[in-house]
């Protein structure tokens, strides 16, 4: 049981027996279907929320938001708290043995608001995610709502849902299937989720200490306090540390759950790693093994499929909840212009275009990372010792030391959306934008702050005035975001005149050179599936 | 560059068969293999293109 955390338990409220069909209905309050919820309510459309538990997610889960997850919940309002709470970290360090012999700076460069990643509790942030639903009064979440059944139709579904007051029926107008890995939804449509497992386990060990340790990922490969397996070692909040213990596959999860064997596991590991004789605290155990694996489409009619519910990967790499919040981000403002009638029902089929791509992507990354820690064969297991060997000595074999590649922005390369062009550099169409230290009339702002939500024209010191536009100047102006630094010009190869059209999700759909307004109108229309 | 030379290029072939051999004295299979390894690592640097590398497997596995 956690300490450090008190679990909020959320009031179950009776659902009314007959009830009009709702335009969204979310399965599953995980830190997807809270996410979607919220965006959708942010763009004006009534969300009802169905979850089959009263509290936010239990135990050690998901630590390492990324700094895109981080500009996607600053868009929703919660940036800032995550920033304060969270534990900001950019450097990661990979052992073999106690020897050093890689480390990476996720973020090189300066001139962000957001750093690479902050490390917290994946509760916290699910707890401050119902408290902006509420906030909006859009969103009505069902707490003990437990679907059982569902009638797909062409133009929605009909939910069977269980609550503790018996059975309840519900009419959704587009069913969000935001309800985890082991989706019921999933299931009950009897859609295949391929993929692989890895023959190993993992004992997951949370503990608390005051530790004079820096704010990094550590990962050792075959330490002296572990021989053969690999540890993970990172700090979250409340002074809670992540452990990671590679088992293998013979291990007996139940003994190694024991309390005493990870007591004497975690001390034997902190006195060489950390401190010797250093005090601490077991908040929670577990023991996972991995998978990786996707559904063959997200979209099957009025039923979409998000985060863990489509796609699942193992955890080095954070992939699996920064992947799903992608989800939300991707989806939220398609599924808001469709229903406000803005925007085709086609549009929606843009969000299996552009996220099936980006969860391959994950799925590669995070399967390649966990072939290199679970080695398959005799000969795989030498190709990645001989790795190890060489990096100690070479540069060159350095950089194919994989401990996990660490969650990046899905590029939404190829996506129907964005009209393509000829630049040289930038920030492509599909691409997130980018964040640039900029001021306003004196005071320091942040560019990505004013990015998003709708459709915004972002125009460098452009000629004439443009309606709307956030306007980048060279110079300082009344009301222009000065690119004090010169980073904005830069980081989007922006000359004098050029305009880019960002979408609603913050990725750009399409870049001018010159600001023509038919033109900007049809890659409007184009991003919006027309 | 993904052109694999399949040309006889090997200066002393008798010299490099017994090197490739020899490295192997004295060790067990485990080790044997990690040593393999560790020269196809190098020499797969010194080469520097994936491509090439990718097509010298596939022309070894063509061996079955
Ligand atoms: C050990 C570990 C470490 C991880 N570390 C990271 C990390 O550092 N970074 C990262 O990004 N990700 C990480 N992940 C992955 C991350 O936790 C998941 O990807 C994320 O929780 C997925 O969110 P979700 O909302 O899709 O699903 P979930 O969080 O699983 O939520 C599903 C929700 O649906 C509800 N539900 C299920 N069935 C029904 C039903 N029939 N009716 C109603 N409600 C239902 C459940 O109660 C639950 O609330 C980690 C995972 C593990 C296990």
């Amino acid at each position: 049981m956690p300490s450090t955390y008190a679990q909020p338990h959320y009031a179950y409220r009776p659902s009314p027996q007959a009830e009009a069909t709702h335009p969204v209905v979310v399965v599953g309050a995980g830190l997807v279907g809270l996410t979607v919820a919220l965006d959708l309510a942010q763009r004006g459309i009534d969300v009802v929320v169905l979850d089959d538990d009263d509290t936010v997610s239990f135990g050690s889960r998901a630590i390492c938001f990324a700094k895109r997850t981080l500009e996607i919940f600053s868009r929703l309002g919660l940036g800032e708290a995550m920033l304060a709470k969270g534990v900001q970290w950019n450097t990661g360090r990979v052992f073999a043995g106690v020897r050093e012999i890689w480390h990476f700076d996720l973020q090189p460069e300066p001139g962000h608001a957001h750093p690479a990643f902050v490390n917290l509790q994946q509760y916290y942030v699910e707890e401050w995610l119902v408290a902006a639903c509420e906030a909006t009064g859009r969103v009505d979440i069902r707490w003990k709502h437990r679907v059982s059944a569902i009638d797909p139709r062409e133009d929605g579904a009909v939910l069977s849902v269980d609550t503790p007051d018996g059975a309840v029926t519900l009419q959704a107008g587009w069913l969000l299937a935001c309800d985890g890995a082991r989706s019921f939804i999933r299931e009950s449509l009897g859609l295949p989720f391929v993929g692989q497992v890895f023959r190993d386990r993992f004992l997951i060990a949370d503990v608390v200490m005051q530790a004079p340790f820096p704010p990094e990922r550590w990962f050792w490969f075959d330490p002296p306090f572990h021989p053969g397996g690999s540890v993970l070692l990172h700090r979250q909040a409340d002074d809670v540390w992540r452990i990671d213990f590679q088992l293998g596959w013979d291990a007996d999860p139940e003994a190694e759950k024991q309390p005493e064997r990870v007591r004497a596991r975690v001390q034997a590991m902190l006195d060489m790693a950390v401190a010797p004789g250093i005090a601490f605290e077991l908040e929670w155990v577990s023991v996972y093994t991995f998978r990786c694996r996707r559904l063959e489409r997200f979209r099957h009619d009025r039923v979409i499929f998000l985060g863990d519910a489509a796609h699942q990967v193992s955890p080095f790499g954070a992939r699996g909840g920064n992947g799903g919040v992608q989800d939300a981000d991707n989806l939220a403002w398609k599924l808001a212009a469709v229903l406000r009638g803005e925007a085709p029902e086609a549009l929606i089929d843009s969000y299996d275009a552009e996220r099936i791509p980006a969860a391959d992507e994950n799925i590669s990354h995070s399967t390649r990372s966990t072939d290199f820690i679970t080695p398959k064969t005799k000969a795989a297991h030498a190709i990645r010792d001989a790795v190890l060997d060489l990096a100690a000595r070479h540069a060159f074999a350095r950089p194919l030391v994989n401990s996990g590649r660490l969650s990046r922005p899905a590029v939404l390369t190829g996506s129907p959306l964005s009209t393509q062009d000829d630049w040289d550099g930038g920030v492509p169409p599909g691409a997130p934008a980018q964040d640039a230290p900029v001021q306003r009339d004196g005071a320091p702002d942040w560019l990505l702050a004013h990015l998003g939500g709708d459709f915004t024209l972002l125009a460098f010191d452009p000629p004439a005035a443009i309606e709307g536009a956030v306007v980048v100047s060279s110079n300082p102006a009344p009301g222009a975001f000065w690119d004090s630094e010169g980073q904005a010009f830069a980081r989007y190869a922006a000359g004098p005149g050029s305009v880019v059209l960002i979408r609603p999700d913050q990725h750009v759909a399409a870049r001018f050179r010159a600001y023509d307004p038919e033109a900007v109108a049809a890659a409007r229309s184009r991003a919006l599936g027309a | 560059m993904t052109h694999l030379d399949l040309s006889p290029r090997i200066d002393d072939p008798d010299r490099l068969y017994a090197a490739l051999v020899e490295a192997h004295e004295g060790l067990d299979e485990a080790a044997s293999l990690r040593l393999q390894a560790r020269i196809i690592l190098l020499l797969a640097n010194h080469i520097g293109s994936t491509a090439t590398v990718c097509a010298a497997i596939d022309e070894a596995r063509r061996f079955g």
